[in-house]
């Protein structure tokens, strides 16, 4: 067995008995996990790409064969599949961009809250406890005319969930209203790594307040900020619970999980579904590796260069 | 602690014991199967009415646990599919919506009636629902009940009902003139409602959606009518300004609530008018679906339940047993009375009890024997979705680029190669 290099660079000596029994026993222990984790992921990952290459329609056993990427190409062909991209991106953008914001300013508040800071935080993070599916619920029935009490502030007879800009723009409401704290809590601790005497120092300096935030405060959060664009980004792509209740994607609304949830469990047909979501996983690689590699955000763990 | 163990131990022996009895009883005398119904969900008890009664009469040889199924359509199927898909045998009778059985034969996930059985599920059936449960020649479900619309329509405005679509939107234009309430309401919002709708449109126009084999998309000008008849009644003063998002219960609501003329829906109006608005329900009517051409009749869509046997259960003579007492005529008798379904025995219809509830019986059973049924193809879903979805909303719609989207789509969707919406 070819020692690693690793080991020869240190002195170019055999690694001792006991080195090597250490080695051994950090795979053993690592095994249980990677074989879980091969499991719960890899497998029903490849499982997936073996599917999206199959037609195979659960409604046609007999009709089940090999094409290829045909399916990926009438996936990538079909004007739903774009339709339902460019309001995944509609929605990602908007609601990201102004969870950034407003996620901001409520870390700016609650990291300089003197007085009861607990009671701030935990008021605060109350929507990101509350169940997705039971507050888009309520966000459903509140507007629904004659029902809800949002819908009684619009005209009468007008159902803002039935028509495609109203609805997009409250299911980006929805959103907001849930995931901000969660932007806040990272941004928080991104807060926290901005020096009180870099800060302080700079006042010294005659800066103002804004250009303390601009100048001092942002460039030294950037490590967090990306981290909190990106888990956020990564996830308001795969926006689902919040569409399937208040629109069911209905009306120009569907993003592609919806898309691909209605393709496997409404059409029944594997193989389309399965390319949607190894399309939807494709997506979402590449806008983790812009994260990670062009704007350098660090994976969580990983030590920041700088 | 001497006395824990002992205790301990007589509890496992004791525990021991009373499952090996247990599995000793099996099927016998001790315990008899438990059939597993599966059903959309019934307010009116006469579900389990009829299940417990099945169970009683059954002389001990099973009982039947009735399983509520979620409330909308598609809640019920997806629940169906992932239990089948996964093989799961403790499902046993299946109610299915009747668009599902070409689907689920299809995919082998129910059985075919033959014999003795078969035999027993056609004898008196109606003859359109039970077209709902066949599949390339072969039987397999037996029609629990059907539904079918009908038109309704307030007489202290229409002392004539219309008998074409044509008449009807003239009528309501001349009410509109008049300042009087006009709306003709129908399911117009994206969903399977309107598929119905078109379908009905369809057939009475002399079409079909699918050929015969249920290969390929038929369509044609029939098609092109139905659609251009959507497009003039959404873009006429009969169409409720929300028409794009009507269903069934908003329609009713739109009737009850005194602003429309006309309303195209399903029996359960009735009860619902009668005790929502008694002094309108002194002028509410009703009349056979309206035509489509003077000279032809209508053909309108009927909905309903069929009753089917799970390929993966234990039991499947019990359950086709099962399933035949679960829609013999007493419980049928009891479900159309306490739940408002339209029987699909043909001689309920006669039945005196059944016609003193069910004023328009008559109309009921003449439009069933005329009905269409949504087309035939385990591809149903995919058909539906591609309908609704181009024909949305009714206002919109262009009649023949429509159609042939319909076309195309529905081709794809039969290759199983299209993506759905």
């Amino acid at each position: 067995m070819a020692e690693p290099a690793k080991d020869r660079t240190k002195g170019g000596r055999t690694p001792s008995a006991g080195a090597r029994q250490e080695r051994r026993l950090g795979w053993l222990l690592c095994a249980p996990a990677v074989l879980v984790m091969t499991a719960v992921t890899a497998y029903p990952i490849g499982y997936a790409v073996y599917l999206s290459l199959q037609r195979y329609d659960l409604r046609f056993p007999d009709r089940a064969e090999f094409v290829g990427l045909g399916n990926y190409g009438s996936v990538l062909s079909s004007p739903f599949w774009w339709d339902a991209f460019w309001v995944t991106v509609f929605l990602t953008a908007v609601s990201v961009t102004i969870e950034l914001v407003l996620g901001m300013g409520l870390a700016l508040v609650m990291h300089r809250t003197l007085f009861s800071r607990g009671t701030v935080r935990t008021a605060v993070l109350i929507p990101y406890g509350i169940v997705t599916v039971v507050a888009a619920f309520s966000w459903q029935y509140a507007w629904t005319p004659e029902l809800g009490y949002l819908a009684e502030l619009l005209p009468s007879g007008d159902a803002p969930l039935t028509e495609q800009w109203p609805a997009l723009w409250l299911i980006v409401l929805a959103e907001v209203w849930k995931t901000t704290p969660f932007m806040a809590l990272l941004l928080l601790a991104g807060l926290a790594l901005v020096p009180e005497e870099t800060l302080k120092a700079a006042m010294v300096d005659g800066a103002t307040s804004w250009q303390r935030f601009l100048r001092v405060m942002l460039p030294l959060m950037k490590p967090a900020i990306l981290v909190a664009l990106l888990f956020r980004t990564l996830d308001a792509f795969r926006i689902f619970d919040n569409i399937y209740v208040l629109t069911s994607g209905a009306h120009g609304t569907g993003s592609l999980s919806i898309l691909g949830y209605d393709n496997l469990f409404t059409a029944l047909n594997l193989g389309i579904g399965s390319a949607i979501s190894v399309l939807i996983f494709l997506c979402v690689g590449i806008i983790a590796f812009t994260f990670v590699k062009l704007f350098g955000a660090a994976a969580p763990g990983a030590e920041v260069k700088r | 602690m001497e006395r824990v163990v002992r205790r301990t131990r007589a509890l496992v022996a004791l525990t021991l014991l009373a499952s090996a009895l247990a599995a000793c009883g099996g099927d016998g005398d001790t315990s008899r199967p438990t059939l597993n119904w599966y059903n959309f969900p019934d307010d009116s008890g006469a579900l389990q009415k009829a299940a417990d009664r099945c169970g009683k009469e059954s002389g001990g040889r099973y009982r039947i646990s009735y399983n509520k199924l979620p409330r909308a359509a598609d809640g019920q199927r997806q629940q169906l599919v992932r239990r089948l898909a996964a093989e799961d045998d403790s499902l046993d009778i299946l109610g299915l919506d009747v668009t599902w059985a070409a689907e689920f034969a299809e995919a082998r996930w129910i059985r075919e009636w033959t014999g003795g059985d078969k035999r027993r599920a056609t004898e008196g059936t109606l003859r359109v629902p039970l077209r709902t449960a066949t599949w390339k020649g072969k039987l397999y479900a037996v029609p629990y009940n059907t539904n079918v619309q009908l038109l309704w329509y307030r007489k202290d405005l229409v002392p004539h009902p219309p008998k074409t679509w044509a008449e009807m939107l003239d009528m309501s234009r001349a009410l509109a003139r008049q300042g009087k309430p006009h709306y003709a309401e129908i399911q117009g919002a994206q969903y399977e409602g309107l598929t119905v709708w078109f379908n009905s449109l369809l057939n009475s126009a002399g079409g079909t959606i699918l050929n015969p084999s249920a290969t390929a998309p038929s369509l044609g000008p029939p098609a092109v009518r139905a659609a251009s008849i959507m497009r003039d009644l959404a873009n006429s003063p009969a169409a409720d300004p929300s028409l794009p998002n009507q269903m069934e219960d908003q329609n009713r609501l739109a009737m009850e609530s005194g602003v429309a003329a006309f309303e195209i829906n399903y029996p359960f109006v009735y009860p619902s008018m009668k005790a929502n608005n008694p002094k309108l329900f002194k002028n509410f009517r009703w009349a056979p679906y309206p035509r489509v051409d003077a000279g032809r009749p209508a053909h309108p869509t009927i909905g309903g339940i069929d009753l089917a046997v799970s390929a993966y259960s234990r039991h499947p003579d019990l359950a086709f047993e099962a399933a035949l007492c679960l829609r013999d005529r007493e419980n049928q008798l009891t479900a159309a009375l306490e739940g408002g379904l339209p029987p699909t025995l043909r001689a309920l219809y006669d039945e005196p009890a059944f016609r003193k509830e069910y004023p328009f019986s008559q109309e009921v059973l003449s439009s069933l024997e005329s009905a269409g049924v949504r087309p035939l193809t385990p591809a149903y879903q995919n058909v539906s979705i591609v309908v609704s979805h181009t024909l949305s909303p009714p206002s919109a719609i262009r009649p023949e680029s429509a159609v042939r989207t319909i076309g195309d789509q529905i081709d794809q969707a039969l290759r199983s190669e299209g993506v759905i919406p």
